[in-house]
């Protein structure tokens, strides 16, 4: 399970996170909804060692292994512990090939077989991507650019999946299919961190829910206690969706 | 085509070899940290000295290519961990002004160990001598800062396009954020690549000894200003653009000099780089440059 122990985090002036506390049990897919500005992609960006807190703890406890602490470690090595992020906007390699971004999703891994199956199946998950291997990222429309990111972060193996607004501009046909992958993904064994505005459809799939509101957590509980509280229904099921 | 234009291609030909491996290297760098390197061309004299040295050590010929190599490489890691990482983050400006600084402190250093006084360059037995190919005289030395340049920049094709390295390289180049995500080891790459342009630069330089016959601790100055406009010429950036523009170059300045009436001669560079002015204002990102964000 990944563990955030009062984490204060600085960005600029300002700090955007004040003292969150939170967890991400082992296996199952927890949601962190709120506001734009709430502070949820800066603390996706503290959790993949790209923001530095400068105070509190940050734990990753995978199946079997000791506790590790991550708020330490470069970017890099938080990859090698199996935690993925996917970031918002995709943040695609747009002048390289479908293909050449996959191979760098799994860039951490040195088992070239494997990263070969991996990527035939990544073909068999999203066929129009097998279409546009060749292709370069940034000719992909919106949707296959969704798609190659989600792939890119699961060509590394994640054991713990960290997803920024993967829904965000997307048809409401092709965020249906996004949000069912997520769950064929739990089903899998992957723990999953899912930030989305779309708060009515993350608490539908989620097992649990944080609600962020200017970097501090205001609500937490399971996901169908979240959907039936008057002030998350009001402030984030009544708009939206 | 007459024997005197085959014979002027040929020079230009030899020159845009000697642009294009340093363009490469300025090319190399500011793709991945959108830094404009001065100092990059004073790799090329680290370069030409070493070969001295090896030379008077009196090695095999690919031991001082070796050697050569070595010592570009090691003074491309210097630069990057003395001046160029503590700088990182900080504003593009600042990069550009510590590269300029370090240019000075290599030619100065160089300066006092080796006086100001050109050198003559002991050109070995190996490149002596000239073939005719045809109607066309080339010097040995010709054909081989021809052909080894292109060999080079097929072996760096190969490494930039199939190697895990030359993918870590172009993931940095395209989107640091993403890179940084999927676990390419930022510092590595960066060091990797300073040392791989300055390789290049620093082979560049006993080229360019072993072509003119003289070396000296400001010969870098020229070479690399020439470079750094052949990046601009073909898309900074681009490494593609670099060789290309290297070439165009290249063959500009010796048409100019071999078709132009000898009282032109002097104003070589003046046409160039008017050329040059006239290219940008109707291609302002060079000839294979992307538009590009700026970053630090």
């Amino acid at each position: 399970m990944l563990r955030l122990a009062e984490l204060w985090v600085r960005r600029g002036a300002g700090a955007v996170l004040h003292g969150v506390s939170l967890e991400v049990p082992r296996g199952e897919l927890t949601a962190l909804v709120g506001a734009n500005g709430a502070g949820k992609t800066s603390l996706l960006l503290t959790i993949s060692g790209i923001l530095r807190p400068h105070r509190g703890e940050l734990w990753w406890n995978p199946e079997g292994e000791e506790p590790v602490r991550l708020d330490r470690l470069s970017p890099k090595r938080i990859v090698e512990l199996g935690v993925i992020h996917c970031p918002e906007g995709r943040q695609l390699f747009a002048s390289m090939t479908v293909y050449d971004n996959l191979l760098l999703g799994a860039h951490q891994r040195r088992d070239r077989r494997a990263v070969e199956r991996d990527v035939a199946r990544m073909f068999t998950l999203f066929p129009i991507l097998g279409e546009r291997r060749r292709q370069r990222a940034g000719s992909l429309s919106g949707g296959e650019q969704t798609m190659l990111a989600i792939a890119r972060a699961l060509m590394a193996r994640p054991r713990l999946l960290l997803l920024d607004e993967p829904s965000l501009g997307l048809a409401p046909q092709m965020a249906d299919r996004i949000f069912e992958t997520l769950l064929e993904l739990r089903a899998q064994g992957v723990t999953l961190l899912l930030v989305e505005q779309n708060a009515r459809a993350a608490l539908e799939i989620a097992d649990r829910g944080y609600v962020l509101e200017g970097g501090r957590v205001v609500r937490s509980g399971p996901a169908q206690q979240l959907r039936s509280d008057p002030m998350v229904q009001r402030a984030y099921l009544g708009i939206g969706a | 085509m007459s024997a005197y234009l085959l014979q002027q291609l040929l020079n230009g030909l030899m020159l845009g070899s000697l642009y294009a491996l340093v363009a490469i290297g300025f090319s190399l760098i500011y793709s991945i940290l959108r830094l404009i390197n001065f100092a990059h061309g004073d790799l090329l004299m680290v370069g030409a000295f070493a070969a001295l040295a090896a030379a008077a050590l009196g090695g095999p010929w690919w031991a001082v290519v070796a050697i050569v190599v070595a010592s570009g490489a090691l003074a491309g890691i210097a630069v990057e961990r003395v001046a160029i990482r503590p700088l990182r983050g900080m504003p593009q400006v600042t990069g550009f002004i510590a590269t300029l600084a370090v240019s000075v402190a290599i030619e100065n250093l160089a300066l006092i160990l080796f006086t100001g006084q050109p050198r003559t360059f002991p050109v070995p037995e190996l490149l002596r001598g000239q073939l005719e190919l045809g109607p066309v005289r080339a010097t040995r030395v010709d054909l081989v800062i021809i052909l080894s340049t292109w060999l080079l920049l097929l072996v760096l094709l190969v490494v930039v396009r199939w190697s895990r390295f030359g993918r870590a390289m172009r993931a940095l180049a395209d989107n640091l954020l993403a890179a940084r995500l999927v676990g390419v080891d930022v510092d590595r790459t960066i060091l990797f690549a300073f040392a791989l342009g300055s390789a290049f630069a620093a082979y560049a330089g006993l080229l360019w000894g072993a072509r003119f016959g003289q070396v000296d601790p400001l010969m870098g100055f020229a070479p690399g200003l020439k470079a750094f406009v052949a990046c601009v010429l073909g898309g900074v950036g681009s490494l593609a653009g670099a060789v290309l523009g290297g070439y165009l170059l290249g063959l500009a300045e010796v048409l100019f000099v071999g078709l132009l009436p000898p009282a032109y001669s002097g104003l070589r560079d003046a046409f160039v780089f008017a050329a040059l002015i006239l290219l940008l204002l109707f291609l302002p990102n060079g000839l294979l440059g992307r538009p590009e964000e700026e970053r630090a």
